[in-house]
């Protein structure tokens, strides 16, 4: 490995990249524009919900129950409707995601403990109806009635008590950003040099795969690193997200998942023979890592079988890594099983990708 | 003339042959290219002259045949070769969104050069080659001679002992040609050693050695005028009133390889034996057209036509 030689590819990279104005504005479009629109969009606490209520009671007691549905931010009534029949049609037309009926004999099943309310739900988003879930759990007592029972077990959720989405979201996104930057612009960056002929000429220059393939990756491990510094900067000042661990210690989880994606990209491009090809197969991981992750599901929630295959992926152990960093205030040394994995798949994939270069063009 | 001693050879294949799946693109090729010359490769697209280059400077790996360049054995010894050739890709291969600076600085790294002595040679290398008030421009941006220039002086950046050029001025102008070979007789004179293949006659006519390839096979090789004087008598012009008349009845006559039209003239090349002339000036009476039947001096477009289509004939006939 010759110095020399490293540092001109490198210099080179990093010049072609300067006067390649879309990859620029990629490098810093990418990670704000996602961050603020994730930031604010993505809310898994539902609120607001559009609801219609159908109150054949109407009575002071039914009055108040509704009143107090609305209070829980939950539902936002919108329309009034005469008969269930009228909100099933409201629901399948999606002018509403709740209904509520109240049926006539309200005081009596509520004196007998019956069911007295009816929530109708849209269920085909399930987030709605897990939302709906919590309706369910209004007390019925503002006439007095019925004593509600005292929960005997307490919940405390510890690192994020208010429950903001945008704490759970922002670390995670640094890991979102980085797989789809870092594995693209890698992979297309070696299979645009093949393209173009540019390869013919390199291989037969005394450069050596490893010198070629490290001299590509290290400009872009820069970039990894100041569009982390970008997220953590802005994710700190627009949503107040904490840094709770040491800094050094994200910076070294975000630099595995940044050599594990390098890495990945290598591997793509000794395998992609178009820039189009590299651009599918880039997919081809990204989507399965921002929905198996955990990043937008929840891990735990997913079959056996799927954990395993989600475990392949690097961004599922940079998620519990960095979550624990940021937000757990953990150190990791005390999450070295995903440290671990990530040295694993860098290992693989580098040396896997090294050996499929050759300097040979059959 | 063949018996040049042995270590002024710089490169020797025996049966070089390279097969892709069914395709034979090189078959058993025998070649030998003494030093200090240059030493063309003349042939249509697809006859294995891109395959050929690729094999000699350690690209590709031969299917069958032995390789020796500069005293190495390939492709063993691929990588000790890539110190001491240059190589010229038939596609303009620097990079586009490079300057020509910085283009250079680029090889020259990569070539090892260090870092004062690098400086040194690309201030040569501009001056030699034209591009002083040019340091800055892209590449990309450049007129076809000049890129083909530029990937020159790339190429011998580091003073190379062998220099390959897979047809280097297939996108260039006369003139812009003309510069361009000047250039290579100065790198010869030199003592570098040029392997060029083109497929373009007034270039294959400046080489001092020259090999024709036709589907991988090697119909020819000599110097230019060894292979010129080897079909001597059996070129001839045909001077007609209605020349395609003639030439209609000349291509259908056995014996004639081909009748070529040029203005109200036809070059004629025949067979290897007897007496052509009578035998044309014959067909022509036959045929009723008024002509005049001259010996003409063979030139290398007839040396090339006689190997590539004469083996063509006697494939159609088998």
């Amino acid at each position: 490995m010759s110095p020399r030689r490293l540092f001109a590819i490198m210099v080179k990279e990093l010049r072609q990249m300067r006067r390649d104005r879309i990859t620029l504005a990629m490098i810093v479009g990418i990670p704000v524009m996602q961050l603020v629109l994730f930031g604010y969009a993505i809310n898994f606490t539902l609120r607001d919900l559009d609801t219609a209520i159908s109150d054949q009671a109407a009575t002071a007691g039914s009055r108040a129950l509704v009143m107090d549905m609305q209070n829980t931010g939950v539902i936002n009534p919108v329309r009034d409707a005469s008969s269930p029949q009228e909100l099933m049609t409201m629901l399948r037309r999606g002018e509403i995601s709740v209904g509520v009926v109240v049926p006539p004999d309200f005081e009596r099943r509520r004196v007998d403990g019956r069911e007295a309310v009816q929530v109708l739900v849209d269920g085909s988003d399930t987030a709605v109806q897990a939302a709906a879930v919590q309706l369910a759990q209004t007390p019925l007592d503002s006439a007095a009635y019925v004593k509600p029972k005292p929960s005997q077990i307490s919940v405390v959720g510890f690192y994020n008590p208010e429950r903001r989405s945008a704490i759970n979201i922002v670390p995670g996104l640094i890991g979102i950003i980085l797989t789809m930057t870092m594995v693209l612009f890698t992979a297309v960056a070696i299979v645009r040099e093949r393209e173009r002929g540019n390869m013919e000429l390199l291989i037969a220059t005394p450069v050596s795969s490893s010198e070629l393939m490290i001299g590509k990756v290290l400009p872009f491990a820069g970039i990894g690193l100041i569009q982390t510094t970008l997220v953590l900067l802005l994710g700190a000042w627009l949503f107040d997200v904490p840094v709770r661990g040491s800094v050094l210690d994200v910076y070294a989880a975000t630099i595995l998942l940044i050599l594990a994606n390098l890495s990945l990209g290598l591997m793509i491009s000794t395998k992609a023979q178009s820039q189009f090809q590299a651009m599918q197969m880039t997919f081809f991981v990204f989507l399965p890592s921002i929905l198996l992750s955990g990043f937008m599901f929840p891990f735990s929630g997913m079959p056996k079988i799927i954990q395993y295959l989600a475990e392949v992926l690097p961004l599922t152990h940079f998620l519990r890594l960095i979550r624990g960093v940021m937000l757990r205030g953990a150190s990791i040394f005390e999450l070295w099983p995903e440290v671990l994995a990530l040295v694993a798949f860098i290992t693989l994939m580098m040396t896997t990708a090294i050996l499929r270069f050759t300097k040979r063009l059959d | 003339m063949n018996a040049q001693p042995a270590d002024d050879l710089v490169i020797r294949a025996r049966g070089l042959t390279k097969r892709f799946k069914d395709l034979v693109a090189v078959d058993h090729v025998d070649l030998s290219v003494p030093k200090a010359n240059v030493y063309g490769f003349l042939g249509p697209n697809g006859s294995g002259k891109t395959t050929t280059i690729r094999m000699l400077c350690g690209l590709m790996t031969p299917t069958e045949g032995d390789i020796e360049v500069l005293g190495l054995q390939l492709p063993k010894q691929a990588e000790a070769l890539r110190r001491r050739i240059g190589y010229m890709t038939q596609k303009f291969s620097l990079f586009d969104d490079l300057s020509v600076r910085e283009n250079l600085e680029f090889l020259a790294a990569v070539q090892d050069i260090p870092r004062a002595k690098a400086r040194q040679r690309i201030d040569e290398l501009v001056g030699l080659y034209h591009f002083e008030d040019r340091q800055k421009q892209l590449a990309g941006t450049m007129s076809g001679g000049q890129k083909q220039r530029l990937a020159l002086a790339g190429a011998v950046i580091h003073k190379p002992e062998l220099l390959f050029l897979d047809e280097p001025t297939s996108a260039v102008d006369p003139e812009s040609r003309r510069d361009f070979w000047e250039k290579l007789f100065e790198l010869a004179d030199a003592g570098t050693t040029i392997l060029v293949s083109t497929h373009y006659m007034d270039e294959a006519e400046r080489c001092h050695r020259l090999a024709i390839l036709d589907r991988g096979v090697l119909v020819a090789d000599g110097s230019p005028a060894e292979l010129t004087s080897a079909i001597a008598g059996r070129t001839l012009a045909v001077i007609a009133d209605h020349p395609r008349r003639a030439q209609r009845a000349l291509i259908a006559t056995p014996g004639v390889i081909s009748a070529a039209q040029i203005g109200n003239t036809l070059r004629v090349l025949t067979g290897e034996n007897g007496d052509a002339a009578g035998r044309i000036a014959e067909v022509l009476r036959g045929a009723g057209v008024v002509a005049t039947v001259e010996p003409s001096e063979p030139n290398l477009e007839d040396v090339f036509v006689a190997a590539t289509r004469g083996s063509a004939k006697t494939e159609e006939a088998a």
